[in-house]
């Protein structure tokens, strides 16, 4: 069987088609994003614990943090 | 079964389903029912590389027809008798407690999954700034006691973590509230690009800052869309940006004045 890489090993060159410069008056860089947009356009790499599911583990996420939505990347089986 | 578990807030949450469609990867506790050499478990378990055909189990979310499914590695990293420990990276979709129990029919004595971690989904790995739920409520307590977002910013990480590995456009400032409102990419509105990107990709379309303005599909290669210098280039599916993040320097046909 051949090998198939792993879709994270694989690394993809940046490849300029125009020069342009963006305007620091608008948007922020990701990780500088004020509260509560941080909050808005978050996302938590969480470790889940045994026992209570996927489904379980995302709404104790949204009472912790009182958001109106959260939701999980995949099921992990209980 | 632990590890894992990528949570997305709440505009956030449009962007689950490049995770869900993502590769993983686990560490998977198997249990042979009856003694088998060492040597014979390797072999077995190396066959299981490469593009699979698999059944999904009975309790499965997904139709039980045979599917294609890839396995990019298929580590052992260790055997004690009738345990064996190895570490699996997977496309999405790939049932680890189907390829334990394949393995076991393969060897003749049997085999079941004992124990379950996922250490990656997509972009996401164990180590790599992962929080328990224990962590979560520390932290969040303690930003709600101090005010200091960097307590929030130690287990909240922006949208675009979850994008790392999609291959990406980046738009000129101008070009960036007209995606907002679902247009479509077109070729002036391109700086930059990812090598690799194909007429069908799923694409990121990012900003000069490097924010996530919306997931779309790419309509031609990274080699057309460097030549072109009109049309459409990729066409919106998912915006995640809100309207009027930057500036509108479009004109719409009707309101011109």
């Amino acid at each position: 069987m051949p090998r198939i890489p792993a879709p994270w090993t694989v690394k993809r060159k940046i490849l300029v088609k125009s020069e342009s410069e963006t305007d620091p008056s608008f948007g922020y860089k990701p990780e500088e994003r004020p509260y509560p947009d941080l909050v808005r356009f978050g996302v938590i790499n969480l470790d889940k614990p045994p026992g209570p599911s996927s489904h379980e583990v995302a709404a104790w996420v949204r009472r912790i943090l009182g958001v109106k939505h959260a939701g999980h990347g995949g099921t992990l089986e209980a | 079964m632990t590890g894992v578990l990528p949570v997305a807030l709440e505009d956030a949450t449009k962007t689950i389903q490049v995770l869900l469609e993502a590769g993983k990867e686990y560490v998977c506790l198997m249990k042979l029912h009856s003694d088998v050499p060492e040597d014979r478990v390797r072999e077995v378990l190396a066959e299981f590389q490469g593009k699979i055909y698999q059944r999904p189990p009975a309790r499965a979310s997904v139709k039980r027809r045979v599917r294609i499914r890839k396995v990019y590695y298929l580590d052992v990293l260790e055997i004690e008798g009738r345990n064996v420990l190895f570490r699996i990276g997977c496309q999405a979709g790939t049932y680890i407690r189907k390829i334990c129990h394949d393995v076991g029919e393969v060897l003749g004595c049997g085999a079941h999954m004992q124990e379950l971690r996922r250490t990656r989904s997509g972009p996401f790995t164990e180590d790599e700034k992962s929080v328990t739920l224990h962590d979560v409520v520390y932290l969040h307590s303690k930003w709600q006691e101090t005010g200091e977002l960097e307590y929030l910013r130690r287990f909240i990480l922006p949208m675009e973590k979850t994008l790392e590995i999609t291959p990406k456009i980046y738009v000129r400032d101008s070009a960036v509230d007209a995606l907002c409102h679902g247009a479509h990419l077109t070729a002036p509105g391109v700086v930059s690009l990812e090598a690799g990107i194909t007429n069908g990709s799923t694409v990121a379309l990012f900003t000069l800052k490097g924010e996530a303005i919306s997931l779309a599909t790419a309509t031609a290669s990274t080699k057309e869309i460097l030549e072109m210098n009109h049309g459409i280039v990729a066409r919106n599916n998912r915006v995640l940006m809100p309207r009027g993040t930057y500036p509108r320097m479009w004109r719409s046909k009707t309101s011109s004045t």
